[in-house]
Parts: C-alpha cells; sequence; structure tokens
C-alpha cells in the first residue's frame, strides 16, 4: 500500500534573502531519489534555511524572499499548491513536536485531513507506518494514549510516522536527532536509511558522524554558501576545499 | 581564597534573599486568608439561610434576601460570555496567528492594554450614555451585558492570546508541514493545545465579571424587580429571562444598601451578600484550576 514513488528534488541558482540580509547565495544543488542527501555546516549558514525551501515553509516568513527555481520531479515546485506540496514532501522536526491528540490520531492526522477514509483503512495505515517506525510492539496497546505521553525519541518516532503516513515522496528532516539520547538516535538513523529506499530523504544534521553514517552524498554549507557536494564517502575523505576539511577535522564551527 | 569567600557571600546573599521572599508571601497570605475569614465568617450566619439565598429584598423592613440579586449576577455573567467569548475569541486568533507583526498588531495590542486597565466606573458612565440613554435602552440587562463586554473583552482577548502564544512554534510547523491550513491548524491543533489555559483565563475573568459593581450602578441599575419563574412573556419585568427589565447584582446591592439602605438589618444583609458573592468568586478561582488541571492531564497523560 506505501507505494514507493520516490522523486529527486533540486535547487537550481537559489538566493534567499531576509530583508537585506543575503542567507542563501545560489545554491544549486541535486537531492537524487532513493538516496540520503546531507547538508552540514556551522550553525547559521543556512542549511535549515535551504530544507525550510524545500516545502516552502519559509512562504509565510515576513521579509523572506526567494529567487531561483526548485523542483519537485519535473515540477517547479512555485507551480504546485503549496499544501499539496507539504503532503507531498514530508518533514519532521528538530524537537519532536506531536500533536496533543492520541497515538492513534497523531498517525492518521495528515490523512484524515485529506478527506474521510473508513476506519479500517486507517486501522491499516496505524499499523503498518508505527511498524516501519519500529513503535508498533510498543504502542500498540495504548493506541487511545495521548502522543505526549511518550518518551522523546519515542515522539520522534511517532512523529516521522505522522510525515510518512499520508505516503510523501520526500521527507525532510531538521536535525533531528540532535534532542534525542543515544540509543533513540541511532533508531532514527537506522529508520532514515531504511526510508531511503522508496523516499528521497534529505537530512540536516550538526553531527558530522551521522552525516557520515547515513548519508549517500553531502552537502558542506558556509556563510550562505554551498562550499562543496559530493559522495559522502569522497567529501568526508578528500575533501576538495579548505574549509571543508577545516570543518570536517573540527577546526572551526 | 578569594573566590571561596565570594561564594560564601553568594551563598548568605541567598539565604537572605530565601528569607525575605517568604516573609513578604507570607505577610500576602496572611492578609488575604484574613480577609477572606472575615467576610465569610462576617455573614455566615446568612450563607446557608435559604430564605435569604432565595427571598425577596426589602426597602424598609428587616428579613429581606438576595434572591433576585443572586440569579441576576448568574444571568448577567452567562450573557457577557455569550457575549465577549467568541469576540475575543476572534481578535485573540487574529492577534497570534494571522497578523503580522506591524503598526495594526501594536496599535491592537496598545488598545487592548488601555481598555484592560480604564477604571470600570468609566466603562459604566460610557454605557450609561450610550446604551441607557443615546440607545433609549434604559437601566436594562441588555445595558449591563454590553458594559461588562467592553470590561471583559480586553482582559479575555489577552488571556486568549497568551495562551496561543505560548504554544511552542513547533506545533504550528508541524500543522503546517502536514499540509494544514493556518486555519486548520488553529482550529485541530492550536486551540486544542492552550485550552487549559484558555479555560482558566475565562474562569478567572467570569469571577472579575462576577464581582463588578462599578460598571452596572448606571447600566443594569439598582433595582431589582421579583422574579416569577413560571413567567416566560419576556416582555414583563417579572420574567427573569428579558433582557431590557433592570437587573441589580449582588456587587450592585452590596454598594447601594451601604450607601442608601435603611433597612434595620442592613450590616447583616450586606456581609451576607458579601459572604455569598466571596464564596462564588472563591468557586470560580478553585473550578478553574481544577477544570485546567483536568484537562492538561487529559492532553499529556495515557
Amino acid at each position: 500500500m506505501m507505494a514507493g514513488h520516490s522523486t529527486s528534488m533540486g535547487v537550481e541558482d537559489v538566493n534567499l534573502y531576509y530583508g537585506d540580509f543575503h542567507a542563501l547565495k545560489d545554491i544549486t544543488l541535486d537531492m537524487p531519489a532513493n538516496q540520503i542527501t546531507a547538508l552540514i555546516g556551522p550553525s547559521g549558514c543556512g542549511k535549515s534555511t535551504l530544507l525550510r525551501c524545500l516545502d516552502r515553509m519559509n512562504d509565510r516568513v515576513q521579509g523572506c524572499r526567494v529567487e531561483g527555481r526548485i523542483t519537485l520531479g519535473d515540477e517547479d515546485i512555485k507551480d504546485i499548491d503549496p499544501y499539496d506540496l507539504r503532503r507531498r514532501v514530508g518533514m519532521v522536526f528538530q524537537h519532536p513536536n506531536p500533536f496533543p491528540l492520541t497515538i492513534y490520531e497523531n498517525v492518521v492526522y495528515g490523512l484524515r485531513r485529506q478527506g474521510r477514509r473508513p476506519k479500517s483503512e486507517l486501522d491499516g495505515v496505524v499499523e503498518s507506518t508505527l511498524r516501519r517506525v519500529g513503535l508498533w510492539d510498543e504502542v500498540k496497546d495504548k493506541l487511545k494514549a495521548s502522543g505526549l505521553s511518550l518518551s522523546g525519541g519515542q515522539q520522534q518516532r511517532l512523529c516521522i510516522a505522522r510525515a510518512l503516513a499520508v505516503d510523501p515522496e520526500v521527507l525532510l528532516m531538521d536535525e533531528p536527532t540532535s534532542a534525542l539520547d543515544p540509543i533513540s538516535t541511532s533508531l532514527v538513523e537506522e529508520l532514515a536509511s531504511e526510508l531511503a529506499h522508496d523516499h528521497t530523504v534529505v537530512i540536516v544534521t550538526h553531527n558530522m558522524q551521522q552525516a557520515a553514517r547515513i548519508s549517500n552524498q553531502t552537502a558542506f554549507f558556509y556563510l550562505g554558501e554551498l562550499v562543496e557536494v559530493g559522495p559522502t564517502a569522497e567529501l568526508f575523505v578528500r575533501p576538495k576545499k579548505k574549509q571543508t576539511e577545516d570543518y570536517l577535522t573540527g577546526r572551526f564551527g | 581564597m578569594a573566590s571561596s569567600s565570594a561564594s560564601a557571600r553568594a551563598r548568605r546573599q541567598d539565604h537572605i534573599a530565601t528569607g525575605v521572599l517568604t516573609a513578604i508571601v507570607a505577610v500576602i497570605c496572611v492578609a488575604l486568608v484574613a480577609i477572606v475569614v472575615y467576610i465569610v465568617g462576617s455573614g455566615a450566619g446568612k450563607l446557608f439561610d435559604v430564605s435569604f439565598l432565595t427571598g425577596k429584598p426589602q426597602q424598609f423592613k428587616a428579613g429581606g434576601g438576595i434572591g433576585p440579586e443572586l440569579f441576576n449576577s448568574f444571568y448577567l455573567l452567562v450573557l457577557t460570555l455569550l457575549l465577549s467569548l467568541p469576540l475575543s475569541l476572534g481578535a485573540a486568533i487574529y492577534l497570534a496567528e494571522y497578523a503580522h507583526e506591524g503598526p495594526v498588531t501594536t496599535a491592537a495590542k496598545t488598545i487592548i492594554e488601555t481598555l484592560s486597565s480604564l477604571p470600570s466606573i468609566v466603562v459604566g458612565l460610557f454605557g450609561m450614555l450610550f446604551f441607557v440613554l443615546q440607545l433609549g435602552w434604559g437601566f436594562s440587562i441588555m445595558s449591563g451585558a454590553l458594559a461588562l463586554t467592553m470590561f471583559n473583552l480586553p482582559i479575555l482577548t489577552r488571556v486568549i492570546q497568551q495562551a496561543l502564544e505560548a504554544v511552542p512554534r513547533d506545533q504550528r510547523d508541524a500543522g503546517l508541514a502536514l499540509g494544514l491550513t493556518r486555519w486548520e491548524t488553529t482550529i485541530h491543533i492550536l486551540i486544542p493545545s492552550a485550552m487549559p489555559a484558555i479555560v482558566t483565563g475565562v474562569i478567572l475573568s467570569a469571577g472579575r465579571v462576577f464581582g463588578e459593581a462599578a460598571a452596572l450602578i448606571y447600566t443594569a441599575g439598582q433595582s431589582a424587580p421579583m422574579l416569577d419563574f413560571t413567567n416566560f412573556d419576556l416582555s414583563s419585568a417579572s420574567c427573569p429571562w428579558n433582557v431590557w427589565r433592570p437587573a441589580e447584582t449582588l456587587a450592585v446591592h452590596i454598594w447601594k444598601i451601604n450607601s442608601e439602605g435603611v433597612v434595620p438589618d442592613l450590616a447583616a444583609v450586606s456581609s451576607g451578600t458579601a459572604a455569598v458573592l466571596m464564596v462564588c468568586i472563591l468557586a470560580f478561582n478553585i473550578i478553574a484550576r481544577i477544570v485546567g488541571r483536568r484537562l492538561e492531564r487529559r492532553l499529556t497523560a495515557e
């Protein structure tokens, strides 16, 4: 039922301004289907800003102006209704943010908003999605409990389930493990790797080991510029730019 | 050496601060408890006297009751909440979720703050000039309810706005990222999350409205026609539900008998009424806490 129709995303000559501040400078980046692209760089380098451009979360930010072309498959995302776009491009945030609803309702929330569905279908989605995120065995007996009653790591997996339940083509993850303990972190990392089989995954991370462990491609940002992008193994072993090397070896950032 | 003496000083300051703050709180608590105990104590005899609670107020004789006043207070409260809750909810949602930071929101916030600190007698006199005289509604429940609405709107708007703004931004992002519109996010996520704080705020503001006198003296009036609960003729002065009849409330009753009352048991009636008012407001506060905590638990608990 979870049809894996992954779609690549692309960014071409993107510039982003907050008022007078030039936050992203001429960014061009391909995020291929069925791969994990990691965006790394020091705080304030624009990586999260770029991520939020991909599902147009910056649209409503005052004074924010985006130029250039962002594509989902062959479509320019400007031509896609933003609400449809966000159903096709899911997002997981830094802090787990389940809705103040039951676990069950959290998972089916997006589906319910898309229209009426028979309960049997929703039940099926809840079970299959929670199984995918490895939460089913932990919560199957308390689906009626509040999502906020779970631990931080479980909440984050619930949020991933919520994003997956509407069957998005792309999954954006904004530092999804920075608020989690090491065990939950490795669970989420495994999950991300698995999701890349049938999704395009873009992950922003401060944790370079994490980028090295799970991503296929890594892009290094510094002061709003895309300094270097390449296959993860290559970029970590033989960075081409001095700035990348300095960052990877911990000389700044 | 220097650092250890510095830390000793810091610890001593901490001890002193703890002592001083505890003392201040103790003084406040003792004063408040003393007031409550005094008010409830002086009226205790009347508090459980059914004939006082349901009886008709007397003009000249002893033994008057506060039946109509008690009903009027609750009726005015309900009408006021019916008028002010939807309006302030709408205003708060707009200010917290829709309005862009700018001159409009700044102006709105200043106006709301000014209105919420407006002396209630000013609201009452405005109500008299506008609702009672200009619109010709006379001293009536409608005039009183609208004056109370003016009095309550800014407070309620602020409480609800703050409750909405206290919902973490993550929740808004989560809704947005799932493809929900701002309205869907507000209705289905933000308001439920903010509900404990909203309910607490509404009940606390209800306490203020319930005890308000100055805004009502010249709007709802100072007379309480005896009510006949079998009368459903909405134009009759004795029909409890008629919004065009004058309606003295508990707080106004206290003010009136103390300023111009001539009944022999004036002091007893006054302190009895005050005790009833106090108990109602205490009840509002306790209910606000219980309901707020229950809702909070329902949102987060198993």
